[in-house]
């Protein structure tokens, strides 16, 4: 089975503080991580080889330095790693990353399988993992929590709903995004980490994709941030005390001097 | 400070570091309570190639190393002192094999435990010998292709759940110590059983059994060496191994000022954090600056015997008696620093100290460490 998965590096902390000037995320000082979501995603791509054999490939898209994400994924297990990077590709949103990433994917060439974390814990959008099955116009199944079967023609797998789960089948080659209860990341080997080390990591600018210079980048990004800020805290409610009746008619005077 | 490590050493300690905080330090106060033995911390460790450090490639391993195992040690004993033993302790039954096993040996018994399919022990402790070892009675007898084993080991680390054991052994009471002999015994041999558990002070996670033979046979290729060599075995084990003991320590040590660094910061007396105090600051001082003398004392000695030095019996007993007497201090100023909450077992460290006390105890008393230190300074005058 050949598994291509999808990873992204973002800073390590909840706390993302964001440049109010230019809406973007201040990255100085904050050491980058692989997304965790997708830290799902490589243990399940990593396991599925195990069990079916095949090949591993890490993909991502980033500044020269998601190399080291790569690399971590390859002590994991993974066979290779693919970093995406050209200056044309800057100030992507979700719709030109999945569209620059199903083209790297294309370049690629034959899959089975296409996993992805179920969003990034920077942006939270989800969208990168459907935008891609998309693009390459194959199946997709989000949320997956569970793989009850694989062959190399299909796949049964659990999908998380909020109440309960979905089981769904589904023909590959297909793309499907993972939660994190479906697997414990493992902690990588030694070897794994000596292999990574020495392994090299294919770079695809956009000279090797040549795709729509109009899908690309800033200008092939339809959203545009307009504003991003952190809502102000909330400030401490107002507890009412008393009977019933002068409590209910406190509450009327009080909405009433809100509406006005 | 810098130890100029190489890339690869880097590399191992922080991913020992890693398994530390991400598995070891969660699991520790669970173990100490349930006296259950780790397995699953010890597979992480396994499935991460933790367990080749010690032996040679062609075996499986990563190449006999001792500055990596003490590297390893130290990370996983700064999160608990009785997870990381069951690990050294492997190390510690393995290492006679890969200094004295032929290659048939070697072929048989290194593989499973370079991948940490099966841990290891050495058994050379007995109920009437501990300091002195040429007290042992377990005796093993030749019958044709085969030795039989009649005895009791005890305080055996490992015990009962590692499957390959080194046990030393009287082939002729009449030679002394010259009269012992090492054994590889597999447990699941007929006549080997284990004995009682021991409820412990401190290392809670790691087990202690005893070593049980009743007319135990064993093929006659299981004897490490020649016959009359035990007490070599042992005492090359020993010196290959006393590093390990000394990193376990070190481990303990700098774990336990961690949290007394942390700890005193967060703590208010006064109106203020405790570590704004002189009379902490000087207590914390001195903890750091012996830890720091202990490990360029055991990564001096590690490197002195990949370095393929020979004579090395006194320098890696100044580098565990210090390192464990330095492991005791610290860890019982840690608990001062603490005031009333360490002594509760809520807090992580009462734990740390005792599970630094058996550093001071075993393979070999600081006492023992001394005599050999202070022989080899008259022998060596003698030259």
């Amino acid at each position: 089975m050949n598994i291509i998965v999808c990873i992204k590096q973002v800073p390590e902390t909840t706390e993302v503080r964001i440049n109010p000037e230019t809406n973007t995320l201040i990255r100085e000082g904050v050491k980058s991580i692989i997304n965790p979501f997708d830290m799902y995603a490589i243990e399940e791509g990593v396991r599925l080889k195990e069990k079916f054999g095949g090949k591993v490939t890490v993909l991502t898209m980033g500044p020269p330095q998601a190399d080291a994400a790569l690399r971590e994924a390859i002590s994991m297990g993974a066979d290779e790693g693919i970093l995406v990077g050209d200056r044309a590709f800057a100030g992507s949103d979700t719709w030109a990353t999945s569209y620059t990433l199903a083209g790297a994917i294309k370049r690629i060439g034959a899959f089975d399988l296409i996993i992805c974390g179920k969003q990034a814990s920077d942006g939270d959008t989800a969208q990168v993992g459907p935008g891609i099955s998309t693009h390459l116009d194959i199946p997709q199944v989000t949320y997956v929590k569970k793989v009850e079967e694989a062959t190399e023609k299909f796949m049964r797998v659990e999908r998380m709903m909020e109440e309960g789960f979905e089981i769904i089948e589904t023909p590959l080659p297909a793309l499907i995004t993972v939660v994190k209860e479906i697997n414990e990341p493992r902690i990588p080997s030694l070897k794994g980490m000596m292999r990574a080390k020495s392994a090299k990591i294919i770079a695809y600018s956009q000279k090797d994709l040549n795709l729509d210079p109009q899908s690309i980048g800033l200008c092939g990004s339809p959203t545009q941030v307009v504003k991003i800020f952190t809502p102000p805290q909330r400030i401490g409610g107002q507890m009412l005390q008393g009977e019933v009746p002068d409590i209910a008619a406190k509450l009327v005077d009080l909405i009433k001097g809100e509406v006005h | 400070m810098d130890y100029l490590f190489t890339d690869e050493q880097k590399m191992i300690k922080e991913l020992a570091h890693k398994i530390a905080e991400e598995k070891v330090r969660p699991a520790a106060a669970k173990y100490d309570i349930s006296e259950e033995y780790p397995w699953d911390v010890i597979k992480v460790m396994a499935d991460s190639d933790m367990f080749g450090l010690f032996i040679p490639e062609e075996y499986g391993g990563l190449g006999v190393n001792i500055m990596n195992l003490c590297l390893a040690t130290e990370e996983f004993s700064r999160a608990c002192g009785g997870i990381a033993v069951c690990y050294a302790a492997s190390a510690l039954g393995t290492i006679p094999i890969v200094l004295f096993g032929n290659d048939e040996q070697k072929k048989k018994y290194l593989p499973d435990l370079a991948k940490g399919k099966k841990v290891a022990a050495f058994g050379i402790t007995e109920p009437e010998a501990g300091s002195d070892a040429s007290a042992i009675k377990t005796t093993a007898k030749k019958e044709g292709n085969h030795y039989i084993l009649n005895g009791l080991k005890h305080f055996i680390t490992n015990g009962g759940d590692a499957e390959t054991y080194v046990v030393i052994a009287m082939t002729n009471k009449d030679k002394g110590a010259r009269g012992a002999s090492a054994f590889i015994v597999e447990k699941g041999t007929p006549g080997f059983t284990f004995g009682k558990k021991e409820d412990k002070f401190g290392i809670r996670a790691s087990s202690t059994r005893e070593l049980i033979f009743q007319d135990c046979k064993i093929p006659a290729e299981n004897l490490l060496s020649k016959e009359g060599m035990g007490f070599i075995v042992t005492m090359k084990t020993f010196d290959a191994s006393r590093p390990g003991v000394a990193a376990q320590a070190l481990g303990i040590a700098q774990g336990a000022l961690e949290l007394a660094v942390k700890y005193a910061k967060e703590r208010k007396q006064f109106g203020k954090s405790i570590s704004s105090f002189q009379g902490i600051q000087w207590m914390l001082a001195d903890m750091a600056t012996e830890i720091e003398a202990a490990r360029a004392l055991i990564y001096a000695c590690a490197r002195a015997i990949d370095s393929g030095c020979k004579d090395v019996s006194k320098e890696s007993a100044m580098a565990k008696m210090y390192a464990s007497d330095v492991a005791m201090k610290v860890t019982v100023d840690a608990l001062q620093i603490f005031g009333g909450y360490g002594y509760m077992r809520d807090y992580p460290i009462e734990k740390y100290v005792r599970d630094a006390k058996i550093t001071q105890i075993y393979e070999g008393t600081n006492q023992v460490q001394r005599n050999i230190i202070g022989l080899q300074l008259i022998r060596d005058m003698a030259k």
